[in-house]
C-alpha cells in the first residue's frame, strides 16, 4: 500500500495537521497519480517535496499529499546547450551531484540543496545571485504540470499558456502537479568560489555597501547581520560575497580537480533540545563569534559550504529550537523605504524577539509571476522562538512591511491573514483567475490555501 | 488551521452566549482577524452575543442549536463546519439549576443531566467527527471543579460535570491519534450571569481570566488546566480529605 496517515509539518515544526500520504509507486505513474488526484476528495490534494518550506504550504489537513520524491529521474543533461531535463522530485542536491561533472551548476540556489525542483518552482525560491541571476523561474525553460483533469500540459515562459506557467510559478502547487522540468544551467569551470568576506561595525555601513554599487562586482551577495545588538553596533554585518572561480584562479592543488562537489554534513542534530535553549544568552553569545570569525580578506577561494551553506555542515539544525518550533520572518520592502526599514531593524533588535539566522540581502528585478516574492528592494530574514506575544509583534511587523509596500514570502509565512496577504501581492486576482481557470474545482488545496483563502 | 503562534482563523462556540465562550472569542480577537460561529438558540441574547464580537472585529455567523433537542445536534454542527473548517470549538453551555430543586424535583434534575451531560456528549461526537474530517482542529470542553468532588450544595450540577468530564478525558486520548487535540477547562467558581446573587467561593475568577486561560492552553497544547491554576493543588488536597471533615469545609 502506498498510502498512510501522516502528521505533517513544515521545516519549522509548527502547526501539524493530518493526512493521507500518497506516495511510491502511486506517484512515480502518472496515470496513478491523476487517478488519486480524480479521487481527492472535498478536502483536495497538494503536492510536497522535501518539506524545507517553513509555515503551512506542503501539508493538507484531512486530504491527499502527495510524496513527490517518488519521482526522482533525471532524463537528460545536455553540457552543450546547459539544459537539464529532469523529475520534479529531484532535489538540488542531487542535481548538484548529477550536472557538476558537466561544467554545469544550479542556477539558483536557496540557503539548502534539500528542496525538489517541484518545490523550487512552486515557491519560485530565490538565492544569494538574486541581483544577478533572478529567481528559479527566470531559469525554467518548460515544464510538464498534471492539471485537476488529469490532462498533462507542456508549459513554456513564453508559450500559448504562458499564464499558467506564470502562475504555477510562485503558485505553491495550487495549479496542479509539477511532474517534470527542463532548467537551463548555468557553465561553469569549478565548484569553488572566489570570495571576499567583511566586517561591518553597523547598519549605516551595512546599508552602505549594499548601496555603493560594489555588490553588482559580484554574481553572489549576501550579509548575516546582528539583530539582538541595540546601539552602536546594531545591524552590524558580516559579508560575504563572490563569484564562481575560473579555473584559472584556483590554486594548483584544487586545479586537479576543479569540478569537484565537496559538501559534507558534520553532524545531524538528535531531537532532544529544550524549549528555551534559544534564548537572548546563548544566542548573543553565538552571534558575537560568527561575527569576531569573520575577517576582511579578498579573494579567498572557498568550496560551496563555506560560502554558501554553512548550515549543512549541521543535519536537523532546526531541531535546535525545541518542540515549540520556531518562526521564520522574511520580507522584502522597497529600496526607497529605507528610513522606516532602518527602523524596523532597530525595533526587531529592540523587541525582546532574539533571532540568530539573520540574512540581509539587496534583490534585483522581479519576474512576471504574480505570486513571486523577489522584487527590487531590501530583503531581511530572521527567525524567532516561539514564545507568547509573538504573534503581536509579527502582526505589527506585517503592517508596517504593507506599509512601505512590502511583502511576505510564501515559502516561510506561517501565519499571516488574508487581507493582509491580498494587500501584500496586488496581483492576486490576476493569478486567482489562471488557477481557477485550470482547476475550477478547487481539487488543489493546502492548509496555506485554506488559511490564506488562496483558493474558493 | 492554528497557525504558528496560536491564533485561530475560525472558532466555534456551542452555548454563542456563554460569558466565558465570548471573553474566549475576544482574546482570540486581540491577535488578529476571526471567523466566528455562534451556535444558540435564536434570541436577543444570541443577536447581542453577535453584535458585541462584530464589534470587536470579528465576522460572525450563528447558528441554531438548542442542547435540549438531541435530535438536532449533528445537523447543527454540520452546519456550523458548512462555512469551512473550524480550529477550536468550545463546548461552553451549561445549567447550574436550583441545586436544592435539583435533587428532589425529577424534572429539573433531568433537565440539568441533559444540557450538561447528555447534550455535551452528544455534540463531542458530532464535532469529532468534523475534526476528523478536516484533519485538524482543538476542542475545548467547559468542566468545573464541582465535578472533581461532589458537595452537598451543588452535586446534582457537579455530578453532570463529573461525567462531561471524564467523557472529554477519555475522548482526548481517542482524538489523540488524529491529530486532534482536547481541553479539558475546570474553572471554579466564576462571576457569570448564572451565579449572580450567589457567595462567591475561594478563588473565584472571572469569565476574562478563564479566557485567559483557555487560549494559552490551546496554544501550548494542555489537555487539563485548571482557572485559576492554583485550583489544581486545592483540589488534589480537597480530593483527598476525609469526608467527616469535607462536610465541615466551608466550600
Amino acid at each position: 500500500m502506498s498510502r498512510s496517515q501522516k502528521t505533517l509539518a513544515g521545516w519549522a515544526r509548527t502547526a501539524p495537521s493530518r493526512a493521507t500520504v500518497v506516495s511510491g509507486d502511486e506517484v512515480a505513474s502518472t496515470e496513478a497519480l491523476a487517478t488519486a488526484i480524480a479521487g481527492a476528495g472535498d478536502r483536495g490534494v497538494v503536492a510536497r517535496g522535501l518539506g524545507r518550506s517553513y509555515g503551512d504550504t506542503a501539508q493538507n489537513a484531512g486530504g491527499l499529499v502527495l510524496d513527490m520524491t517518488a519521482r526522482d529521474r533525471v532524463h537528460a543533461v545536455d553540457a552543450e546547450t546547459a539544459l537539464v531535463d529532469l523529475d520534479a522530485g529531484v532535489s538540488l542536491d542531487r542535481l548538484m551531484r548529477v550536472a557538476l561533472p558537466f561544467g554545469l551548476w544550479v542556477p539558483v540556489l536557496p540557503g539548502t540543496r534539500q528542496v525538489t525542483i517541484g518545490g523550487a518552482i512552486a515557491n519560485d525560491i530565490h538565492g544569494k545571485n538574486h541581483h544577478s541571476a533572478g529567481s528559479f523561474g527566470d531559469h525554467v525553460v518548460s515544464m510538464d504540470l498534471l492539471l485537476a483533469s488529469g490532462e498533462v500540459r507542456r508549459l513554456e515562459p513564453d508559450g500559448p499558456e504562458a499564464e499558467l506557467f506564470w502562475a504555477t510559478v510562485g503558485g505553491v502547487g495550487l495549479t496542479g502537479v509539477i511532474l517534470r522540468a527542463t532548467i537551463r544551467m548555468t557553465k561553469t569551470e569549478t565548484a569553488y568560489f572566489v570570495a571576499d568576506t567583511e566586517r561591518t561595525a553597523d547598519l549605516d555601513e551595512t546599508i552602505e555597501r549594499f548601496s555603493d554599487g560594489s555588490d553588482e562586482a559580484y554574481d553572489y551577495s549576501s550579509a548575516w547581520f546582528d539583530s539582538i545588538s541595540t546601539g552602536s553596533k546594531l545591524g552590524r554585518a558580516a559579508l560575504g560575497r563572490g563569484s564562481l572561480a575560473r579555473l584559472d584562479e584556483l590554486p594548483a592543488k584544487l586545479r586537479q580537480d576543479p569540478l569537484k562537489f565537496d559538501a559534507p554534513t558534520l553532524a545531524n542534530l538528535p531531537d532532544v533540545f529544550p524549549n528555551g535553549l534559544a534564548n537572548k544568552l546563548t544566542f548573543t553569545a553565538i552571534g558575537e563569534l560568527y561575527y569576531r570569525k569573520t575577517k576582511n580578506k579578498r579573494g579567498q577561494i572557498q568550496n560551496l559550504t563555506a560560502f554558501y551553506h554553512p548550515l549543512d555542515l549541521f543535519g536537523d539544525w532546526n531541531r535546535a529550537y525545541g518542540s515549540k518550533g520556531f518562526l521564520q520572518y522574511q520580507f522584502i520592502v522597497p529600496l526607497d523605504a529605507e528610513a522606516e526599514f532602518r527602523a524596523i531593524i532597530r525595533d526587531i533588535a529592540e523587541s525582546g524577539h532574539v533571532s540568530f539566522l539573520n540574512v540581509f540581502k539587496k534583490f534585483g528585478e522581479g519576474n512576471r509571476a504574480p505570486l513571486s516574492f523577489p522584487m527590487p528592494g531590501w530583503n531581511i530574514c530572521v527567525d524567532f522562538p516561539i514564545v507568547d506575544g509573538l504573534g503581536a509583534f509579527c502582526r505589527s511587523l506585517d503592517e508596517r512591511v504593507l506599509a512601505m509596500g512590502g511583502r511576505l514570502y510564501t515559502a516561510k509565512d506561517s501565519r499571516t491573514d488574508p487581507d493582509t496577504f491580498a494587500a501584500m501581492y496586488p496581483r492576486l486576482d490576476e493569478w486567482r483567475k489562471v488557477r481557477d481557470a485550470a482547476d475550477p474545482g478547487g481539487v488543489f488545496a493546502s492548509d496555506m490555501s485554506r488559511r490564506l483563502r488562496l483558493t474558493p | 488551521m492554528i497557525d504558528a503562534v496560536g491564533h485561530p482563523s475560525s472558532l466555534l462556540l456551542l452555548g454563542g452566549t456563554s460569558e466565558i465562550g465570548l471573553a474566549t472569542a475576544e482574546k482570540y480577537l486581540e491577535g488578529g482577524p476571526v471567523r466566528v460561529v455562534l451556535a444558540g438558540r435564536q434570541s436577543p441574547r444570541l443577536a447581542d452575543a453577535a453584535a458585541r464580537l462584530t464589534r470587536a472585529g470579528a465576522a460572525v455567523e450563528t447558528v441554531d442549536f438548542d442542547a435540549r433537542d438531541a435530535a438536532v445536534h449533528t445537523e447543527a454542527v454540520r452546519k456550523a463546519f458548512a462555512g469551512g473548517d473550524i480550529d477550536v470549538a468550545v463546548v461552553a453551555f451549561g445549567l447550574l439549576g436550583d441545586q436544592e430543586k435539583a435533587w428532589q424535583d425529577i424534572d429539573v434534575a433531568v433537565e440539568l443531566a441533559e444540557v450538561n451531560y447528555v447534550a455535551a456528549v452528544s455534540v463531542g461526537v458530532a464535532l469529532s467527527a468534523e475534526f476528523r474530517r478536516q484533519g485538524h482542529g482543538h476542542l475545548v470542553a467547559l468542566s468545573s471543579v464541582a465535578g472533581e468532588r461532589a458537595r452537598r450544595s451543588n452535586f446534582v450540577y457537579g455530578s453532570t460535570k463529573a461525567g462531561l468530564d471524564a467523557f472529554y478525558t477519555g475522548l482526548t486520548e481517542a482524538l489523540r491519534a488524529e491529530g486532534i487535540r482536547v481541553t479539558v477547562v475546570r474553572p471554579g467558581f466564576v462571576h457569570t450571569k448564572m451565579t449572580e446573587g450567589m457567595s462567591p467561593a475561594p478563588l473565584s475568577t472571572t469569565p476574562e481570566a478563564v479566557a485567559d486561560v483557555i487560549v494559552s492552553a490551546v496554544s501550548s497544547g494542555k489537555e487539563q488546566v485548571w482557572a485559576p491554576a492554583p485550583l489544581r493543588a486545592v483540589m488534589s488536597v480537597l480530593r483527598h480529605i476525609p469526608r467527616p471533615i469535607f462536610r465541615r469545609l466551608p466550600v
